[in-house]
Order: C-alpha cells, then structure tokens, then sequence
C-alpha cells in the first residue's frame, strides 16, 4: 500500500509498504531517516522514539497505516539547519554520548519533557527518560545533559524575553 | 494482509462483522510486538484509532463511561479523581512513551492475566460494553475473561467501552516488578472501599490463569469492618483482621512458576501487597475525614 505522512515538517510518500509493518521501518528503510534506531522491537528501550501528532511513542509500535496523515517528527527534525536544539547541544557538552546507540531516543524524550516542563526536579528526569535504556551505563552524564539543557533553553526563553524585538515593542 | 481503518464506530462493527478475523490494533503495544516477533500473522489489522467515539469518557449517575481507546496517559492527567485505583495502575504501564499509546480497551481486549488496568477494574466492580452489528451486551468485568488471554468477546465482537463506578472511598494499587518502570507485573493487587455501601472490592493480577477477585477476602473484611464498627469509628481495624485478609487474598490466588517468580513468592507479596494497601487506604480515609472536619 501507500503511505503518506508529514515527517519533520514535509509530506513524504512511501510505496509498497506492507500494512504490519512499523511506522520505525517505513522512517529507516523507505524515507532514509535513520536517526530512530530499531533495537528491542518491543517498546522497552526507547531507541525509536518519535514525536507522532506532538506526543513521543516508540515508533516500533506503530503500524505503518497508522500513521498514515498524521504529523511524525524524528531526532533529524529537531535541529534547525545546522544550529542544534538546546537538548542536543547538552548532550555534546556533557559528554552523554558513548556508543550513541539510545541518543537518538533520549534525546526526543527529554526534548518533550521540556517542553512540557521547563524546570524538571531530577525525579521527574528519571521519570520522563524511564522508557529509555541506556547499556553504556551513561545514565548520570544523561541526566547531566538534561539539567543542562534545561538551563540552556531557560537561558534562550530569557533572551528572547528581553531581546530587542520586544524591548522596543516591534514583536 | 489488509488494514481497514474505519472511521466511525458503525463502520467499526459491520467492518468486524464482514471479517471477524481482522485483529483490532489501537495502541499497538501489543499487538506490533507479536507482529515484529513474527509471532502472530493476522490476515488483516482493524485500526480502531481513528474512531472517534472511543476515545472519549463521560460521567452519567456517578459511572465513567471509559471509552476504549482512552490512553493510559489520558487517564492519568484526567481521571486521578474520579477514578484513582485505575489512575495508579495506569502510572505503572511500561514507560511514558507507552502510555502514551496503550489503551485500557486494549488491556482488556488482551485479556493478559498480567494486564495492569484489571486488578483496579475488578475492585471497582466495572462492566465492559461490548458490540457488534447484532447488539451490545455489558459484562461485568470479572466475567469478562475466561482464560489466559482469553476473553467473553464473540468473533464479531469490539469493546466499546469500560464503566467503572466513579471513587466513593479511598483506591489503592500496588504492583511487584524489579523495577519501577518497563515491566510486566510479578503479581499486583488493587483495593477498593467504598464506606457509604460499606464495601470492599479486591482484584488480583499476575496469580492466576485470569485477572480475579478475591471474593472471600472482600466478604470476610467488609464482616470484620461492621462488626468492630470501624465503618462508623474510622479507627483502623485489628492486626489481626488486617493480617486474616491477607492470608485469604493470598489464598484467592492460583499461581504459577515462571520466569517473573515462583508462585510461592506471588502469594507471599500478595499477602503483603492486601495488608499494605488496606493501611494506606484507611489512613486516607481518616485523612479525608479530617479534611472534611478541618
């Protein structure tokens, strides 16, 4: 069958996909995204995490129909060009990338949780990041990074608070 | 292998009745893991997400009306309230992603004795709706399933959705894994008051062939309550009482050997778990008393 979906902002068009297979596949092997990685297969490690309709799932878990019309944004759709997200730019500084395996996963987690929460107590870290493994054993530098990248968007929303555009009321 | 994708509850049923084979698929947390595990290879997916009518809950005469397709995460950020046994079960399933996803319709359409949603379902006594072009039929959820992932559901039949009497006293839940998140439950149980019927309702998860009650323990603490007067004087019931229900919650149980534990251990943690719980549920419902004198 065919299927279409928005995938980070553009209509994208995939044929001869089989109905059971996943929303993680038709990103990897029929769009070239492979940013969300294909690990346990079953929902456990988080490794293929994507934003589906503005909600993180794990994209292994969807049928392929499913997503059909509906709006998936991956780990390749949270940068703008080539400025990173605050959440991927923590990561790097923090250094809570080994194998790089879980990142791409991680990363869509804790960008959610931000969003949702700008200021998370380290409970709500664990909490938000509890469906993603990590086997390098990185949780702390993870949980490093997510302070950091909460400090770093907090530091971005001030500037845009008190930036020129809205200091002379042109916003 | 085809899809269909109705879009109206109707087109659901008749769709369901032209081919009773197709597997309903909402969430996906179960169904694509048989899928990816080649474990199941249905002749076709019913994807019930885009049926609108399911996704939704009301309130009628003190009962949620639980549509099938509401999320464990909907529950959680709407139903604390209303519907706190099943709230707390749902803060257990698996991981935020899904919960974002899985559906209590699909638990119970599952019917794994395993299921998070059951054991607070079976203690607050709700009825599932179920339908097909032919009629719908309630059943009372305790009935509902008949086996190991087995349930009363007919070929043509699709859950519609669950009614769950809404909190008239203190839930509690309490489940055993070896971590807080991802895991399937070694037991669980969940606990009901309800002090203006003067009632109390159980369920047991993980200890048997099905989700069940443990009906002599209700029958037994709901007695014991009454007859010391801890209804009317709130005062916590004897050790003694608190340890008997345990041993009969224990006792309502079936359980086996397998990899998540020996069934010697689910009947010890249930024991715990029902007399645990049964104090955390008086204290609330001292609590409450005093915030309503207070």
């Amino acid at each position: 069958m065919r299927m279409s979906c928005r995938v980070n902002g553009e209509t994208r068009t995939a044929d001869d996909v089989w109905p059971g297979e996943s929303l993680l596949y038709v990103l990897r092997e029929r769009l070239g995204l492979p940013g969300a990685k294909n690990a346990c297969e079953q929902g456990e490690c988080g490794s293929c995490t994507v934003y589906l309709d503005g909600v993180p799932v794990c994209s292994c878990l969807v049928a392929a129909g499913q997503a059909e019309g509906r709006e998936v944004v991956t780990v390749e759709g949270l940068a703008e060009g080539e400025r990173l997200d605050p959440v991927q730019e923590a990561f790097v500084t923090a250094g809570a990338v080994q194998c790089g395996f879980c990142t791409p996963g991680l990363v869509v987690a804790a960008h959610d949780l931000l969003q949702r929460d700008p200021d998370p107590t380290d409970a709500d870290i664990r909490e938000a990041l509890a469906g993603n493994l990590c086997r390098c054993t990185g949780y702390e530098k993870i949980l490093d990074a997510v302070r950091l990248a909460a400090d770093l968007s907090g530091r971005a929303t001030a500037r845009a608070d008190t930036g020129p555009d809205n200091s002379t009321g042109s916003a | 292998m085809e899809m269909v994708q109705p879009t109206t509850w109707a087109d659901a049923l008749a769709a369901k009745a032209a081919d009773p084979e197709l597997l309903p698929i909402a969430g996906g947390t179960d169904v694509m893991v048989e899928m990816n595990f080649d474990r199941r290879r249905p002749t076709g997916l019913l994807d019930l997400t885009r049926v609108d009518e399911l996704r939704i809950w009301s309130v009628d005469s003190g009962t949620v009306a639980l549509g099938a397709g509401v999320t464990y995460a909907e529950v959680i950020a709407d139903l604390g309230q209303l519907l706190p046994g099943l709230a707390m079960a749902s803060r257990t399933v698996g991981s935020p992603q899904i919960r974002n996803r899985g559906t209590v319709g699909g638990n119970l359409g599952s019917a794994s004795p395993a299921g998070d949603a059951h054991p607070p379902l079976l203690a607050s006594r709700a009825v599932v709706e179920v339908a097909s072009v032919r009629g719908s039929r309630r059943i009372p959820v305790h009935e509902f399933f008949t086996g190991v992932k087995r349930s009363a559901l007919e070929p043509d039949e699709l859950i519609r959705a669950v009614h769950v009497p809404a909190a008239t006293g203190p839930e509690q839940f309490s489940k055993i894994g070896t971590r807080n998140a991802m895991v399937i439950a070694v037991t669980s149980f969940a606990l009901a008051l309800d002090p203006s019927e003067r009632r109390v309702g159980t369920g047991v998860g993980s200890a048997a062939p099905t989700p069940r009650r443990a009906l002599e323990a209700e029958e037994y603490l709901a007695d014991a309550l009454e007859t010391a007067g801890c209804w009317e004087s709130r005062e916590h019931p004897a050790t003694s009482v608190v340890r008997r229900f345990g041993e009969l919650v224990a006792e309502a149980a079936s359980p086996i050997d397998d990899v998540r534990g020996t069934a010697d251990y689910r009947r010890h943690a249930l024991a715990v778990m029902a007399r645990r719980t049964l104090t955390w549920a008086w204290d609330e419902l001292r609590d409450d008393d005093q915030e309503v004198a207070g």
